[in-house]
């Protein structure tokens, strides 16, 4: 069973949960609980809206070595998908080929199509700037610009893609209100970004990338580097902003996968570039895994 | 009853002295690298006391004439010995002579070290940057008398047409005027000639700076969008400016007491000269050496006064950009 569920999870990953064996629903991990009680919280529709971003058949190099195989992935509007994985499995590469982050990388290069509203990101002529608006990004380690103020940082996008606007006080108001900073910050707006604690500068870092109004907003581990009550916040906030964009996560915590997503990818390289071995909504990874190695990482057996 | 009547139970101790006795090797190591930190502190101080012992008294004779007048007539017979006239020393004219160059070699040089470093930290490819990194250092090691030749035989000529063009065009700007057509072997050629002089230093630190730059600031930057030009104004250049400025400084100095290349390409003539496109000026170090070979007992004392002063507008210069950065440059780090 195990070599055929190998192919079929990643060319085919989104399939019913009937083929789920009553073995590993057995095993119901505690994850498994958190995501059926958070995604019953958010009310979500488990089908997809409609198709915001598609990865189809994406590779991603490093000069030679061959980081990431043969990933497809539809993420639809408005929701929230998880990539999971241990170290070196190609999440956070695969994540910055979505909005042509990889390239910057020297030697990087990739094969396959991500599709935004049906249209290649990645064909010829293609203006990157204006992709990077529409699909934002937030880092793992907070870094707003420490030259700039509170402010200043959350209007920077405005200012680096040259838009016009005409409120700037409303958009920064509303950012920040988004992001869950605004009652933290309204009085010291004038204050260096680098002056806030690392959870805020993390939340401020996410009303910046809201600023250019993104449609899609990725997140590579952005809570690795913050603290339980940060997390909480942050998390909070991705649940808030998932009801207007879609959200794609990288994490390394798989609670905190099981509570901030719908959808959940596995993914996973034996010695070789990573692939995607199972993806589904995330209180079946978490409950019942269609794949043997899916079972094991949720599970903490290796990973 | 105050404050200071209360006695506190357990009053907060002072503080220890906190000392952890070194091996001796230690201490010899310290000794060692001690001698080599305070090493150009020492021979800094002794070259410009003994430049102000040896020119002491000519700047005490001369007075604030030495550095204001324009007049450096040295009186001695064909003997040898001290004439009738009395000398007279003044390096006004030299003075300005040297922050005119300086300051054109800053104005062209700068900008094109600047953009040489950002098109090689943001823009080559891996194979160009290589190859122009080795011949900006090559450069760099240039000896200055062949810059001065190639200054004197080849820059010359588009330089003066150049000059032409700027007198034709410009001439009612002050700076750009001509009062006799005298183009060649103008404080504008020898100006040039310290610019790309001082290209590859400006470039070798102000690419060092460029590429300290934080990655994950880039990636912000372009993660909302950002153009390469956008990145670099906003991200590049905030973190870079007093990098880059003390870079300048460095080219600066370097221009300032460049002595070969100036007298091989100047006119040096002893006239305040701010038209830089006229053929006359000459900077303190050039003077040195284009008065030192026939110079008396006495002269030679005024050259020393001369270098003193010399010694001094370079840490003039130094500190006051010092002061500019720390003003101004700490910001975007």
């Amino acid at each position: 069973m195990s070599t055929n569920e190998k192919e079929d999870g990643s060319m085919n990953s989104t399939t019913t949960p009937a083929s789920a064996t009553s073995s590993s629903a057995a095993r119901t991990s505690s994850l498994g609980d958190v995501a059926t009680a958070s995604a019953a919280a958010r009310t979500r529709s488990e089908q997809p809206v409609g198709s915001g971003l598609e990865a189809r058949n994406v590779h991603a190099w490093f000069g030679k070595y061959h980081a990431v195989t043969d990933m497809s992935l539809d993420f639809p509007t408005g929701t929230v998908t998880a990539l999971i994985g241990p170290s070196g499995c190609g999440k956070s590469t695969f994540l910055r080929t979505l909005n042509r982050m990889h390239e910057f990388i020297p030697g990087a290069a990739m094969a396959g199509e991500v599709l935004l509203h049906g249209k290649d990101i990645y064909a010829p002529g293609t203006d990157v700037t204006k992709i990077r608006l529409k699909i934002g990004m937030v880092f793992q380690k907070p870094n707003p610009f420490p030259s700039m103020t509170i402010g200043e940082n959350v209007l920077a996008g405005i200012k680096l893609a040259q838009l016009k606007i005409s409120n700037k006080n409303d958009l920064m108001e509303e950012c920040l209100e988004r992001a869950g900073l605004w009652n933290e910050v309204k009085d010291r707006l004038n204050q260096p970004g680098g002056s806030l604690s690392g959870g805020q500068q993390q939340r401020l870092c996410i009303a910046r990338s809201l600023a250019v109004r993104p449609e899609v907003l990725l997140m590579d581990e952005p809570c690795s580097a913050l603290d339980p009550g940060s997390t909480l916040k942050i998390e909070e906030t991705i649940s808030e902003l998932a009801k207007t964009m879609t959200i794609i996560i990288v994490t390394h915590n798989m609670q905190q996968a099981a509570r901030v997503s719908d959808y959940t990818a596995f993914l996973l390289s034996d010695g070789g570039p990573g692939e995607i071995v199972e993806f589904a909504p995330t209180r079946e990874i978490f409950t019942r895994p269609k794949d043997k190695r899916t079972e094991n990482y949720v599970t903490g057996r290796f990973g | 009853m105050t404050i200071a009547d209360v006695e506190r139970p357990n009053p907060t101790p002072a503080p220890r002295i906190l000392e952890s006795k070194p091996r001796f090797s230690d201490r010899v190591f310290r000794a060692i690298v001690g001698l080599g930190g305070f090493s150009s502190l020492i021979i800094l101080g002794l070259i410009a006391g003994y430049l102000f012992f040896r020119g002491f008294s000519i700047l005490r004779r001369e007075g604030l004439s030495f550095i204001t007048s324009y007049e450096w007539v040295s009186s001695i017979n064909t003997d040898g010995t001290l004439g009738s006239d009395p000398s007279t020393y003044g390096v006004g004219a030299m003075l300005i002579g040297t922050l005119v160059t300086a300051a054109i070699a800053l104005v062209i040089g700068v900008p094109v070290s600047v953009f040489a470093a950002l098109y090689l930290t943001f823009f080559a490819p891996q194979r160009i940057k290589r190859a122009l990194i080795t011949v900006v250092d090559l450069m760099a090691a240039f000896p200055s008398i062949l810059f001065g030749l190639w200054g004197l035989y080849v820059l010359m000529e588009p330089g003066m047409y150049v000059a032409e063009l700027l007198n034709k065009y410009l001439g009612w700007i002050p700076l750009f005027a001509v009062p006799v057509p005298v183009f060649l072997r103008s404080p504008f050629i020898a100006g040039l000639v310290l610019a790309v002089m001082i290209i590859p230093i400006v470039t070798a630190i102000s690419r060092e700076i460029f590429s300290q730059t934080p990655l994950d600031r880039i990636q912000a930057a372009y993660a909302l969008g950002a153009t390469k030009w956008a990145m670099i104004k906003n991200v590049a250049f905030p973190y870079s400016y007093s990098g880059v400025v003390g870079g300048a400084m460095l080219g600066l100095g370097r221009a300032m007491g460049e002595t070969v290349a100036v007298f091989t390409v100047l006119n040096i003539l002893y006239q305040a000269n701010f038209q830089i496109l006229l053929g006359a000026g000459g900077n303190l170090a050039s003077h040195i050496i284009l008065k030192f070979g026939e110079a008396s007992e006495d002269e030679i004392k005024a050259l020393m006064a001369s270098g003193f002063v010399l010694f001094l507008m370079t840490l003039a210069v130094n500190m006051i950009a010092n002061f500019i950065v720390s003003k101004t440059g700490r910001r975007g780090r």
